[in-house]
């Protein structure tokens, strides 16, 4: 039984890379940056992050910049009366003492104009700019297209 | 310590998953009635990714798991449709029964893209179609769902669609038997599926 447990743990923890990486700047610490793998260049991908706010000012994320992609940019999935759409997110809040999570359903950067298709077990850097701590530069990895978010040992999932 | 802590979290998994059981098995679910309320065939006539027109009727004997979407979605989409094969794969023998079918409201960008390519990294089984402007209207009516392109300077080709992003399932009759809402989970639909077949 334990050995069947800690067979699991072991392959739940495997896969962990840079998207397991925490980077800091000021009171914010962002960790968790994964995409999924896309189909050839020509369809957008998608960037996913967690940012913890451990200060006692409320920041926000204003924007996003990519070398991966021309036309990065911040989206909500919103789902209201049984409709799915992703308007522009003109900034995602980032209050004090809470953690934001830019995940599958929900806040999202949209990386349209590919320079090239993402594959499974690349990274690629995404710089994320702050309205107050600044700019800070985070090593995405890219998943499978069916993976649900980075397999982390620390993961709150 | 780890380890104590994830046996503890399993055990409530698993006690959580048999009072889910028996709360389905035995309080009748109220969908019931909704869906008794709204017995209906949907159809579809559209395209697959070599031209040729596939039809409900084709599909009558098995389960039809339909979803509507487009491929330059990266964030709803995929979650279905990885939710999709996923439960595709825990079928097993029994997967034969079932048709897992992605319907573009996207039509005229994803035959140009590609759809097989797109529908095949998730799942082999997965059927992608995309039909005329006019036969993916028409399918969407019959499946009482809303979908619109939605003008966005900021995005690509200058546009976007919104649309509804629930898996619909439809019985070997080809009625209409229930919706699973976004975010419902591959065990949900399976057990829903394992239940039926
Ligand atoms: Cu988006």
């Amino acid at each position: 039984m334990n050995h069947f447990l800690l067979a699991a743990a072991l392959t739940l923890s495997a896969p962990a890379a840079m998207a397991c990486e925490t980077v800091a700047i000021g009171d914010l610490t962002v960790e968790h940056a994964w995409s999924k793998a896309t189909i050839g260049a020509g369809r957008p991908g998608v960037f996913y992050v967690e940012i913890t706010n451990t200060g006692s000012t409320d920041d926000a994320l204003v924007g996003i910049a990519t070398p991966a992609a021309g036309m990065p940019m911040l989206h909500e999935t919103v789902v209201q009366d049984g409709i799915a759409s992703m308007p522009h997110a003109m900034s995602i809040p980032v209050p004090a003492s809470q953690s934001v999570q830019l995940s599958p359903g929900g806040y999202h950067g949209m990386l349209m104009g590919l320079t090239t298709a993402l594959k499974e077990g690349d990274s690629f850097p995404v710089t994320l700019t702050f309205e107050k701590a600044g700019e800070v530069t985070v090593n995405v990895d890219v998943l499978s297209l069916r993976a649900e978010g980075p397999d982390c040992a620390d993961a709150g999932q | 310590m780890r380890l104590r802590s994830l046996q503890i979290i399993l055990w409530v998994a698993a006690t959580a998953a048999v009072l889910a059981f028996a709360a389905v098995r035995w309080w009748p679910a109220t969908d019931d009635t909704q869906a008794a309320a709204s017995v209906f065939t949907p159809a579809f006539a559209l395209a697959d990714s070599e031209g040729r027109i596939r039809t409900t009727d084709e599909f009558r004997g098995k389960f039809l798991l339909v979803f509507f979407g487009f491929t330059s979605c990266p964030d709803v989409c995929p979650t279905t449709l990885s939710e999709v094969a996923q439960v595709m794969d825990d079928l097993g023998s029994d997967a034969g029964s079932v048709q897992p079918v992605f319907i573009s409201i996207d039509p005229e960008r994803d035959r140009r893209l590609g759809l097989a390519d797109y529908t095949k990294a998730f799942h082999p089984a997965i059927l992608g179609l995309a039909g005329s402007e006019a036969e993916t209207q028409a399918a969407a009516a019959s499946f009482k769902i809303f979908y619109e392109r939605e003008a966005d300077t900021a995005s690509q080709d200058g546009y976007t669609m919104a649309h509804s992003p629930g898996l619909y399932l439809i019985g070997p009759d080809g009625a209409w038997l229930r919706q699973f809402t976004y975010g419902t989970p591959a065990a949900e639909i399976l057990s829903d599926l394992q239940s039926r077949l």
